[in-house]
């Protein structure tokens, strides 16, 4: 048996899973302490469930505690950038496009050597194992001992990251070392700001993990736990220690991973209602789609795989108003239950619109008798019609697909959506996030630029593959239960030889005590 | 004369990617280079024609090669200095200032590094008025301008310095080099002077582009219709309206090349738009008829947004406003038309100026 738990800003969710079946939720404030919560939401599940705690194989945790840490510029330790890249790069060295405020409250150093590679793999120039070795003294006399590396086309080369980092262990033996080649893709800037944002959260990250750790064996829970990283993948707990920046985006991705397990799709559109806001985006065998941009975190630009989803003000909470007719995207957000209609209060709410319909019996339904049977249908139909546009807008082809409805809110959306082959609304919906968590697999990547005039786009496309899945493995998967889920190509403009970049997910099966 | 100081360069970067129809590069990388030696060197001074010697000599400066290069191996910059030195000193005459080749895109902020780190002035013309994705279709060629004396340089210190016949085989020779200089260089081309570029220039182009971004910028602050604001301030027309059904690539030596597919929404409601890219947007047809083409600029803008879509950021979904807007009278002469028009990029129509099919 597995247990998912999301630590999410409002409430933390833990659900018991046996297999495919949902045994039992829990729902539970998030504290301050993290820790503390995931304590409480444990404990209520147990209780629950009389769950013996030795038939517990697994728990994964889904957190946005190191997202808010960068959002919030706290508890960030001192971290030093190498780069190997001269004489490349110089014009803008690392740290460069960081807002003014976090570089300080980071405290670091930044310091550029030679090294690096280029897009078909040749050196830009060779290592200076003395240049990188004077480099780590002056970062250790500084007081440093948090390093992040990084060197240009990293993600076709990782080697000079490898030998650096091997150099600096010799001047500081207890470095903390993090590869840019270990975390991101091509964009030199934004692999880099991935980095030293994980160096300088390394420190908490053990702190977290200790206390999740520490709170499992107060629940005499023994089975190892892992954490969900940014596409819906595990990674063990003493991985995640190393890694915390591959949780940022966490929490869409388990809710969409949820929602594709409730319902049995692999590929569909998730609408996501909460209180305020509809999150929108796209299952592609049974991941999230990834956005294309560049996605900032605390003001640095990072370049991680994040969900695409694109949101609109439309909630249970959102306010009605008559004239002129509009649905959000102003809303009565978490006190919905003090401030809407049907619950006492004097806003007319999103909420109180499918009352007054008669669909649901939420609250005091006298209190929206008055209301026009006219102006209800008018406003049940601005509401279809905002949902109908946003979930068209993410889809991938004029072809219908199904669309699982999931959240709080989500009896706003009542008929079929437009271009949508059927509406699923699943069990358990409500606890969607924590499901996602407990159902994850083990990924690898592999993203790298070829030159299709030294072989054929099939060999490339299989050397992709192959690394990709050799990754995976690395990471935990099982072998026998590996397979591709995303395949993108882009070609490189501009340039003659049909150079193209090509990007590979691979996901497993976590090994079983794995 | 104007001042491009940090805020001006925002702008700058913003409305070029207007100018970019779809292609010319991210600014990202070139607008941090610009941002970084205005902050250290001071801001640029940027003149117009008028107000420069006839017998003053211009050096263009511009980045050469694959954008999704350049997001991972950033210049050194001496080599753009170097590239620009080298032009000058080949010719033995003293550079009076910079300026831009390209104001689509990436390219109208990389000569803005250049001026700052050799605290010389740039000249507010360019010589396409938007993005073209190669050398030769440039203003200057329909005016006998050689592209050579032409250098390119590395971040390593390698400079390669070219004369060719004309400006195909300068197109031809760089695209080699600049695969072997990793599929990027930095290169200084076009010397002409202030006389020259009077005839053969477009004119007032990087004040177009900080006019057109501030629009946008001020629009969303005031909560405007920024697709209205954005038709507006380039002076175009409205050609389509419509959601995004189909995007079909491929790749042709090098260039990256498809078609969108749109359904019309609103007025254009039962009516399909193709857009066809290399790039840049070259032309677009409603429902089988060509409705505008280059050298005309055709840019798609998010309805909700203003944003200007790249050709790589087409997706399918997307609710778009296509609008076009007149290039530049240079390219609409015969010669220009031999360098940039429809038949160069393989249709076989003839060129009708925007303004005639939409104006009044």
């Amino acid at each position: 048996m597995r247990i998912g738990i999301d630590v999410g800003g409002t409430n933390t969710d833990a659900v018991l899973m046996d297999g495919q079946s949902v045994l039992g939720s829990a729902k539970t404030p998030t504290t301050a302490n993290v820790t503390d919560g995931i304590t409480g939401a444990l404990g209520a599940l147990l209780q629950e469930s009389a769950l013996d705690v030795d038939q517990v194989d697994g728990v994964m945790i889904g957190t946005t505690h190191f997202t808010n840490a960068v959002v919030e510029r706290r508890d960030m330790t001192p971290t030093a950038c190498i780069r190997l890249g001269l004489p490349a790069t110089a014009c803008l060295p690392p740290m460069v496009d960081w807002p003014d405020e976090l570089r300080t409250a980071v405290g670091g150093m930044v310091c550029m050597v030679h090294g690096g590679h280029e897009f078909d793999g040749r050196e830009i120039s060779p290592l200076d194992p003395d240049e990188v070795r004077s480099t780590a003294a002056q970062i250790r006399d500084a007081g440093i001992d948090v390093i992040a590396i990084s060197s240009v086309f990293s993600p076709v080369n990782a080697g000079f990251e490898e030998e650096a980092a091997a150099i600096v262990r010799e001047v500081i033996p207890d470095a903390t070392i993090t590869l840019s080649s270990s975390i991101g893709r091509i964009g030199l800037l934004e692999r880099e700001n991935a980095a030293i944002m994980n160096g300088c959260l390394r420190r908490l990250a053990w702190q977290t993990i200790n206390g999740f750790r520490a709170a499992l064996a107060d629940m005499h829970i023994t089975a190892p736990f892992y954490i969900s990283q940014n596409d819906g993948t595990l990674m063990a707990a003493d991985f995640a220690a190393d890694y915390p920046v591959l949780t940022f985006a966490s929490g869409p991705t388990n809710s969409m991973r949820g929602a594709a397990f409730l319902s049995g799709l692999r590929d569909a559109i998730v609408v996501d209602v909460g209180g305020t806001t509809t999150d929108i985006g796209v299952l592609r065998h049974g991941f999230p789609r990834v956005a294309a941009l560049a996605v900032e975190i605390g003001g640095v630009r990072t370049n991680f795989r994040m969900p695409d989803t694109y949101s609109i003000g439309l909630g249970g909470g959102s306010l009605v108003q008559s004239d002129p007719l509009q649905v959000g995207p102003r809303s009565v957000g978490y006190e919905l239950t003090s401030r809407a209609r049907v619950f006492g209060g004097e806003e007319l709410t999103a909420t109180d619109i499918v009352v007054a319909a008669g669909h649901e019996a939420i609250g005091d339904t006298a209190r929206v008798g008055d209301l026009d049977n006219t102006f209800v249908t008018a406003v049940e139909e601005r509401i279809e019609d905002m949902v109908n546009v946003a979930v068209d807008r993410m889809k991938t082809s004029a072809t219908e697909v199904p669309v699982i409805v999931v959240g709080g809110g989500s009896i706003l959306v009542r008929r079929k959506i437009a271009g949508a082959s059927e509406l699923v609304r699943p069990d358990h919906f409500p606890v969607a996030n924590a499901i996602g968590a407990a159902i994850a697999q083990v990924g690898g990547e592999c993203d790298q630029i070829f030159s299709l005039a030294e072989m054929s786009r099939d060999q490339a496309l299989d050397r992709a593959r192959q690394e990709a899945g050799d990754r995976a493995i690395a990471a935990g998967a099982d072998a026998d239960s590996v397979e591709i889920v995303e395949v993108e190509e882009v070609p490189l403009a501009y340039l003659p030889g049909n150079a193209t970049r090509i990007m590979v997910k691979a996901v497993g099966d976590l090994v079983e005590g794995g | 004369m104007r001042i491009i100081d940090e805020a001006v360069l925002e702008d700058i970067a913003l409305g070029a990617a207007v100018l970019g129809t779809g292609g010319g590069g991210d600014p990202y990388i070139g607008k941090l280079m610009a941002r970084e030696s205005i902050r250290r060197y001071g801001p640029v001074e940027l003149y117009t024609l008028d107000e420069l010697e006839d017998d003053d000599l211009i050096v263009p400066t511009a980045m050469m090669g694959a954008p999704t290069v350049m997001v991972e191996k950033i210049p050194n910059g001496d080599d753009i200095v170097n590239a620009f030195l080298s032009v000058g000193k080949y010719i033995g005459k003293p550079v009076r200032a910079t300026m831009s080749i390209e104001a689509g895109g990436l390219n109208s902020v990389v000569p803005i590094y250049t001026a700052a780190r050799l605290r010389l002035p740039m000249v507010d013309c360019d010589g396409m008025g938007r993005a073209f994705p190669e050398i030769q279709m440039v203003t200057h060629t329909i005016h006998g301008i050689s592209a050579t004396p032409f250098a390119m340089s590395d971040e390593r210190g390698n400079t390669v310095l070219m004369e060719t016949i004309n400006n195909h085989w300068t197109e031809t020779f760089a695209r080699s080099v600049t695969v072997d200089m990793g599929a990027m260089a930095m290169i200084a081309l076009y010397a002409a002077t202030v006389a020259e570029l009077r005839e053969a220039a477009v004119p007032d182009t990087i004040s177009q582009a900080q006019r057109i971004g501030e629009t946008i910028r001020t629009a969303r602050l005031q909560e405007e219709d920024p697709v209205r604001t954005v038709r507006e301030a380039v002076g175009g027309f409205t050609v389509f309206r419509g959601k995004i059904s189909d995007v079909q690539r491929r790749t042709e030596a090098g260039f990256a090349k498809g078609d969108a597919f749109m359904s019309g929404i609103a007025d254009y409601e039962g009516q399909e738009l193709q857009l066809s890219f290399q790039n840049e947007h070259l032309a677009a047809r409603i429902d089988g008829e060509v409705c505008v083409t280059v050298p005309d600029l055709i840019a798609v803008l998010d309805i909700d947004t203003g944003e200007p879509i790249t050709t790589e950021g087409l997706r399918y979904g997307f609710r778009v406003e296509v609008i076009a807007f007149p290039c530049t009278p240079r390219w609409r002469s015969e010669a220009g038309l031999q360098l940039v028009g429809p038949r160069v990029f393989g249709y076989d129509v003839d060129y009708l100026p925007v303004e005639e099919r939409y104006g009044q």
